[in-house]
Order: C-alpha cells, then structure tokens, then sequence
C-alpha cells in the first residue's frame, strides 16, 4: 500500500524527536554542572596556593629535609600512572584523548625497560584497560563527577604509600586540564617524586614577597613533613577538579552538536517525508484517472477528477 | 591594630574576617597566642581548636583538624583539612562518631584510624561546648 514509507520516516523522525530530547536535556544539564564544578575549582585554589607559600617560605627559611616524597630512584623499575577519566561517556572526545595520553605513558615505561601500575580513575579507563589486558593497580569509581577532597586524599595516600614502599619509583599524572569554558587539554605531570623544594617555591605563585625569616614550630624539617603529604594530596584534589569540569564541559559540547544535528535530521527527514507523501498522494490519484479513462467516457471523468486536485 | 585571619579548606575558603588575636595549639608546642606584628611563624597544628577574637570582642571557636598555621605580616591563615565553627557543630553526630571509634578501640586499641576518629570527635564536643 501507498504510504508506508510516509509512515516509516514519521516513526523516525519521531524518534529523532525523542533522542533530541535526551540531547537537550543533558546538555542543560551538564551546563549548569559545569558553572558548579569551575566554581568548586576556583574555591579550592587558594589552599594550593598557601600550601605552595608556605613551602616557598621553608625554602627560604632553608629546610631541605630527606623525606621519602622526595626520593629520586636511580633506576625506575616501575612508573606509576594515575589516569582520571569518567564513570560516565557521551562526553565526546574527553575520555578516549585522557586514555590514550596515558596509554602512551605506559608505552614510554615499557620502552624504558620499566614496568608500569596503573591506578584508574573512572569507568571508562578501567574498561579501556581491562578490555587490553593491562593490569589495573587501583581502581576509583563514582567520584569522577564530584570529587570531594576525602576522595582525593584516600587516592594520593594510597600512591605516596606504593611509592615510599619502593613499588613504584615514578609517577605521572594524566588529567584534563580546564583552560576554560571553550578549551580543556589534556595534561601529564610529574606527581612523584616531588621536586625539590625550591622548585615548588619557584613555580610557586610567588605571592610572598617577604623575605623575612620565619619562626618554625616544631622545627622546619617537621612542617615540611607534614606539609608534603598535604601538597601531593592538594594537587590531586586539583587535578579531579579541573577533569570533573572538564568532562562536564565536553559533555555539554558534544550534547550540543547531538542537539544541532538532531534538528538538523529532522528537517532533513521532514522534507523526505513530504515529498514521499506527495508521491503518494500522486499516484494514487493517477490511479484514479487511469481507472477512469480505462472506464472510457470523458463525462464520468470529469466527475471523478474535481478541477484543481492535483496533489 | 587588627589582622586579617583567613581559615582555609582544600575545598574553599571557609572563614575570612578581622581579628585581634588568635589563639592556637601547635603540635609539641602547646598553645600559642597570635596579636597582630607577631614574627612571622609557620607551625604544624595540634587536633585542637583555633580561637578568632574578633575587634568587637567577641570570639569565634573552630574545630582544627590536621591544620598549619602561617603569620605572615598582617596575615594570618590556617590551612587545614577541617575547620568547623562552634556553632555549626553536629553535636549528636559528634558523639556518635566518639561513640563509634570508643567501640573500635575497645576491640582494637592498636587502632590508628579509630584513635584520630576519637580525637576528632572529642574536640567537635569540646568546641560545640558540650
């Protein structure tokens, strides 16, 4: 019968409507998630930056202490690689680029004849891993979106403890670095062994200008102990804030073009539509006037065909 | 003279105002009193409390939990991982967490987590003024 492709296509585009829908409202909602996150990235800054102040201030107060954070193997027998991915996908190009950037330190540990731990944050670069037979050290899921510091303290203490174990001898850390709103990349750094002191005071923001020199209690070899372990555990804390809105971020992106390329099928397939239901409604009425001029007489066709029903 | 006080958590800045004098108990220290022109001073926090004393004279006590303390010029700021108001307190849920980690520690008294648990729960009371 005439018309089931007419119906076939209103069924799609209906569908079409629907996932829209779905599009949209992800959207909406990854955009408000991410206003949230950038603010909680914006909050935390200020105790990294103290942080960084206060070990500015050791430096200069000439605390150079051996701690385990700071040890530097002469030969890496294994490289840790902490990789923050999502729980969660439709975020675009956010976990596959993250994954791969830390495959390929992976890649790097191996042709450096070392072995490798990974400790995975999120779902995706678990499943990525896992699926590839890679050994997964430690596995974190269900903060990715909304990391709360208690998170990322447990995570940095369970690597400072491999590493001053001796298990691994170096660790990098893959995240994705929020630019801004329009611009997230993807980012490795060196988390352990930290570097000196004074390189921390050197990259340091270097709002502490003076120069006098301070009074430590217990001892500066005691802050400085105590303040490491805060530092590494801060800079985590940074990093899953910064992928948290990041993955938002490109959520939002990528269910915006879902959204425009949604609308952009609909009228695409309306237009189908129309023109399958025009061909249907032509046909049927050449069936008509076929019918009628097999009948013969010009009077019956007259009566048949009213003037002007051409579509 | 006054100093501006800042008290700061991983997660946001959670305290901001002036002050006269600010009393803390660092780590083998024992206590110690900020007023503002005091030597600049960095110092490791005890699990204790941090007392703000406000210009108008009145007095603002916070629950420190693994906390630093910088006194730099007329800045002082307290680092720290938790630092609750007084008045902000849970108290009921401050006494369940003492009881809990009580119970921990009745089982195993080598129990490093439930100590610091009991630590914490007993300076929540204490500062919430129970």
């Amino acid at each position: 019968m005439a018309g089931g492709k007419e119906r076939e296509l209103r069924r799609r585009i209906e569908s079409v409507q629907n996932t829209k829908k779905i599009t949209r409202a992800m959207e909406l909602i990854a955009a408000t998630r991410v206003v949230k996150a950038q603010q909680r990235a914006r909050e935390a800054r200020p105790y990294a930056e103290q942080i960084t102040t206060v070990i500015e201030n050791l430096a200069a107060g000439g605390a150079e202490i051996d701690h385990p954070l700071l040890r530097q193997a002469e030969n890496v027998e294994r490289v840790g690689v902490i990789v923050i991915s999502s729980d969660r996908g439709l975020a675009g190009p956010y976990n596959s680029s993250v994954i791969r950037a830390a495959e390929r330190q992976v890649q790097n540990a191996r042709s450096e004849g070392a072995d490798y731990s990974l400790i995975v944050i999120g779902k995706k670069a678990r499943d990525y891993f896992a699926f590839r037979n890679y050994t997964v050290e430690s596995f974190t899921e269900g903060i990715s979106d909304n990391p709360t510091y208690e998170d990322a303290r447990r995570i940095a203490e369970t690597v400072a403890t491999l590493f001053t174990d001796n298990h691994i001898d170096r660790v990098e850390l893959v995240y994705t670095e929020f630019l801004s709103i329009g611009s997230q990349k993807v980012a490795t750094r060196r988390f352990l062994p930290l570097e000196s002191t004074e390189t921390i005071a050197t990259e340091g923001s270097g709002d502490s200008k003076n120069t006098d020199s301070f009074e430590f209690e217990p001892s500066p070899e005691a802050v400085l102990e105590s303040l490491l372990p805060r530092y590494v555990e801060a800079r985590l804390f940074g990093a899953l804030l910064e992928s948290a809105a990041s993955e938002h971020a490109n959520r939002q992106r990528a269910m915006k073009s879902a959204t425009d390329n949604a609308e952009d099928l609909i009228v695409k397939l309306d237009r189908e539509m129309n023109r399958a239901r025009q061909d249907a409604i032509t046909t049927e009425i050449m069936e008509i006037i076929g019918g009628a001029e097999a009948l013969g007489d010009d009077d019956q066709r007259e009566d048949l065909v009213p003037a002007g029903a051409e579509n | 003279m006054t100093f501006q006080v800042e008290l700061v958590s991983p997660e946001a800045i959670t305290y901001s105002g002036e002050a006269e004098m600010v009393i803390a108990r660092t780590l083998e220290g024992g206590d110690i009193a900020f007023q503002p022109g005091h030597v600049p001073f960095i110092g490791v926090l005890a699990v204790w409390s941090v007392e703000v004393i406000r210009p108008d004279g009145d007095r603002d006590v916070f629950a420190v939990h693994r906390g630093f303390v910088q006194v730099a010029g007329t800045k002082i700021s307290v680092l720290s991982d938790v630092s609750e108001k007084s008045s902000e307190i849970d108290v009921e849920r401050a006494q369940q967490a003492k009881d809990n980690a009580e119970q921990k520690l009745s089982q195993n008294d080598e129990d490093i987590e439930a100590v610091d648990a009991l630590a914490r729960a007993e300076l929540r009371l204490q500062v919430a003024g129970v």
